[in-house]
């Protein structure tokens, strides 16, 4: 525990990448088999079920810190991370422990079961017994994962200089189910598998922005334009039988979309394609909000599979006939794909899940903007234009493909509630909610919350939001308080939909403040009207 | 009805019997001052009185101004209303302000520590019936360790960095926090360079205390000999162009803040030590408590919290809005520029 509470300490004290990686490198080389396995399932969030509830844990962290709970609760705010918090409060040791992360977990794992009162004995003697951050990173394995900036990328990219091992490969062997209670690290990692091969993904290629105008990019006879769609970027694999989704956070997540089993059999063996997720209700495209019902679900329940079904929109084909085709050309790569569309929509099996991104063509690049401008209607963020002869590249690069998104939406909003941000946010009101006004029953104008937002402010400007809140608090209730209406911003997002969750009737996709509106009072922001005539008709009739 | 020994008026706080302010934020007539850090002795007054020590420093910082000195525990009567300085522990020459009147005792802290920092004058009780106290660290998420630990982990930081080949660069407020650093580094790893707003202050108190050999960073000094040495800079340093000349270097913050993972993290510095002029949470506890004060003002930082748990352990506690800013100023300069003033 001494070690890996050493090297989450060094994990949490710098932002450089390289040091992350080297600070795990080392310690996956230098620690014991199972608290290997168990940092990796740490941090690949697999931790074993809390065994003390969060209600209970701040009950008798006040208790043993001798405050008041409601006094443990306003710190709590302030501090920003329970966790944390728990450390902070409770009288210092300055003992070390000797038990290993194994032990611990053992432990803990031990300790669901128990009686309240046992398991309250058992973390006042820990908390009473541990130094400061060896207090903070057992409480942190109580109440959940920590937000380090490890991603599971990360975290593999170690794995792989230490154990030197294909990253890739690693990746995968990380994937599933596996039980780090049980598992050794020489079955979960170093044992080699024909099987780890079977399901390794292509590099997915990205794009940048166009910066400039389309008529840089030179004769737009060259050109492909697709809808740039906004699922959740993935590849398809189908190989011996078996499929595999990779999302572009390379991340397996067969499992959640389970619609696309029945690839196997109707697509053939050796075919890779590269596509969008996309949230299909109603045999069309859904909003963003639709797949966030999905994302997330570990186990989709039928009823969720017929309301919501996700659809793969295909773009690309990177292995065809188990061969890597990735340097052929854009057009050679579609042609493929184009016949393996025709050919598969014989089979009703699978008609309904697989459907081909389109590929337009035009005949000059006024035709394209035209084009582009149709995207909210097509649900799409824009547009993707693609070099006729490109390879499908590794990471991202310039040159061949561009994303070619709409200009935002945006609004002019007004600032009335703020909360604290976590993190490297936490004890700064960074977190912002707007509104905008409405003309009530009794003909009154009032301001209806319509989005919330915490990024597009310098650092600078959130200080001074920030210092602005605290003078200006209207009301607090727990962590957020309101404040007096004052401020306009100007609030950009990319999407809009009708939507019966929101108090407003409207939802908003990846809202953020684009600018702070010093120049306009209250008065000058926009209304609630404005912002419905920005849907577009297309998404209106669809909800009716 | 009489009003209060002393008020919270838009000017500041005021002895309406003494017709005498203290720490006020607009230019007054009259003011006592606690000490010399910017949110608490302003400029425009006609005439201030503080304890002598700081005198040096408020006239560095204001200029010409009028002023007379006093020693600590020199009673003096302003219309009859007697006053006296305290030490506050703060920062060199900071005073809390006793003011007794009619039979009844009030003390303004200002702000205080009641650790010795082996540099200011260590913190005084005061026994009084209205304790006016700031509550900057006013949670008991704070808690420092004693001084030497804190030191121990400075100068062991230093040492690495040297071994590695880098300078050390730790970010401290220039007046208090700067000279607290200078006074406890240990000058046998190296050579302590400072920023010209350290260079500067310092010299001002070198005077009054005694503080190891500084050097001052100008166009000359080469990136060379600055390489394994200390460099003590204000926080308004980190990030500006000024410190390129320390590469390749490491930073770190001393500040009250530095006890929250997420503060550290905010302000992109590699590495933050938790060093506070202000009391923690058992600090202000104890020190209130034995003040035998039942009536508490909090004035700046944590004050609703704070008030309310004092209620609860039996104290008349209420808050006053005041303009005094506690630790803010010590993360960042331009924090405390961008503060409205409402």
């Amino acid at each position: 525990m001494k070690r890996f509470a050493e090297l989450i300490k060094t994990l949490d004290s710098t932002n450089k990448t390289n040091e992350k990686v080297k600070a795990l490198a080392e310690y996956f080389v230098m620690a014991n088999d199972t608290d290997k396995v168990w940092t990796i399932a740490i941090l690949s969030h697999r931790r074993p079920p809390r065994p003390v509830n969060t209600t209970l844990l701040r009950e008798w962290a006040a208790e043993l810190a001798n405050i008041p709970l409601w006094l443990f609760e306003e710190s709590y705010h302030i501090v920003g991370d329970l966790a944390e918090t728990i450390a902070l409060i409770i009288p210092s040791s300055t003992n070390s422990t000797e038990k290993s992360l194994t032990h611990f977990l053992d432990e803990m794992i031990a300790l669901k079961p128990k009686t309240e009162d046992e398991k309250k004995t058992y973390l006042f003697y820990n908390w009473e017994q541990l130094n400061y951050y060896e207090r903070f990173v057992f409480t942190k394995l109580i109440t959940g994962g920590f937000r380090i900036g490890v991603s599971q990328k990360l975290m593999t990219k170690a794995l792989a200089k230490a154990t030197q091992l294909d990253e890739d490969v690693l990746a995968y062997k990380l994937m599933g189910n596996w039980n780090p209670s049980t598992i050794s690290f020489q079955d979960l990692i170093l044992e080699e598998k024909e099987s780890d091969y079977l399901s390794k993904p292509y590099p997915f290629y990205l794009a940048y922005a166009l910066e400039e105008t389309p008529e840089d990019l030179g004769s737009v006879s060259n050109w492909s334009a697709e809808h740039k769609w906004d699922g959740i970027r993935a590849q398809v694999i189908v190989r011996n039988d078996e499929i595999f989704i990779w999302s572009r956070g390379e991340e397996l997540v067969t499992d959640k979309y389970p619609e696309f089993q029945k690839f196997i059999g109707n697509i053939p063996n050796g075919t890779v394609l590269d596509g969008e997720l996309l949230p299909y209700p109603n045999g069309e495209i859904g909003t963003f909000n639709d797949l966030q019902t999905r994302i997330g679900r570990k186990t989709v329940s039928k009823s969720l599979l017929e309301k919501t079904p996700v659809i793969l929109k295909a773009y690309d084909l990177l292995e065809w006939d188990g061969k890597d085709i990735r340097s052929k050309n854009y057009l050679e790569r579609r042609q493929l794909l184009e016949q393996l569309n025709k050919e598969k929509t014989k089979s009703r099996a699978i008609e309904n899940s697989f459907l081909l991104s389109e590929r337009l063509q035009f005949k000059s690049w006024d035709e394209v903007t035209k084009e582009r401008a149709r995207s909210r209607e097509m649900r799409s963020e824009g547009l993707m234009l693609k070099h006729n002869h490109s390879p499908y590249q590794v990471g991202r690069k310039k040159g061949d493909w561009w994303k070619w998104k709409v200009e935002p939406l945006t609004i002019d909003a007004v600032l009335t509630y703020a909360m604290r941000g976590h993190g490297r946010r936490s004890n700064l009101f960074t977190d912002y909610t707007f509104a905008l006004w409405q003309t009530n029953e009794d003909g009154e104008k009032e301001l209806v919350t319509f989005a919330k937002a915490y990024s597009g402010l310098t650092d600078t400007e959130f200080r001074e939001v920030d210092a602005w809140i605290k003078k200006n608090t209207l009301e607090r209730f727990g962590p957020v308080r309101s404040v007096t209406p004052h401020h306009v911003f100007e609030i950009a997002f990319e999407g809009i939909a009708l939507s019966k969750r929101h108090k407003s009737g409207v939802a908003t996709r990846f809202p953020r403040i684009l600018k702070w509106r010093k120049d306009k009072k209250i008065e000058e922001a926009n209304t609630l009207e404005d912002l419905r005539s920005l849907i577009p008709n297309a998404v209106k009739e669809s909800h009716k | 009805m009489k009003s209060p020994l002393l008020q919270f008026t838009e000017k500041g706080i005021y002895c309406e019997a003494a017709k005498v302010y203290l720490d006020p934020w607009r230019p007054v007539d009259k003011a006592i001052i606690s000490h010399g850090h910017s949110d608490h002795s302003r400029w425009g007054h006609k005439q201030y009185i503080t304890h002598h020590r700081n005198i040096p420093i408020i006239k560095h910082r204001l200029g010409h101004i009028t002023v007379s000195g006093k020693d600590w525990g020199e009673t003096f009567l302003i219309n009859g209303v007697k006053f006296s300085l305290h030490p506050a522990g703060h920062i060199i020459g900071s005073s809390q302000i006793r003011v007794e009147h009619k039979g009844e005792v009030w003390v303004f802290t200002g702000d205080y520590k009641i650790e010795d920092d082996g540099l200011c004058t260590p913190y005084e009780n005061v026994k009084c019936h209205t304790f006016i106290t700031e509550c900057t660290f006013g949670l008991p998420a704070f808690k420092w360790l004693p001084q030497s630990e804190v030191f121990n982990e400075i100068n062991a930081w230093w040492s690495q960095n040297q071994a590695e080949g880098k300078t050390s660069v730790l970010f401290g407020y220039s007046l208090g926090k700067a000279q607290r650093l200078l006074k406890h580094l240990d000058t046998s790893i190296g050579k302590i360079y400072t920023h010209g707003a350290v260079e500067n202050m310092t010299n001002v108190v070198r005077p009054l205390v005694d503080l190891p050999e500084t050097y001052l960073i100008t166009r000359e000094t080469k990136k060379e000999e600055l390489r394994g040495n200390m460099v003590v800079a204000p926080p308004s340093a980190h990030g500006s162009t000024w410190i390129r000349k320390m590469v390749p270097f490491v930073t770190a913050t001393a500040s009250g803040w530095m006890a929250f993972r997420g503060a550290r993290r905010r302000r992109a510095i590699d590495k933050g030590f938790v060093l506070s002029d202000h009391c923690d949470w058992s600090g202000l506890l104890e020190s209130i408590k034995a003040t035998g004060a039942e009536k508490v003002i909090c004035t700046h930082g944590y004050t609703e919290i704070f008030s309310r748990y004092l209620g609860e352990l039996g104290y008349d506690a209420r808050t006053e809005s005041t303009q005094y800013e506690g630790e803010i100023s010590e993360i960042s300069a331009s924090e405390t520029e961008n503060v409205e003033v409402s």
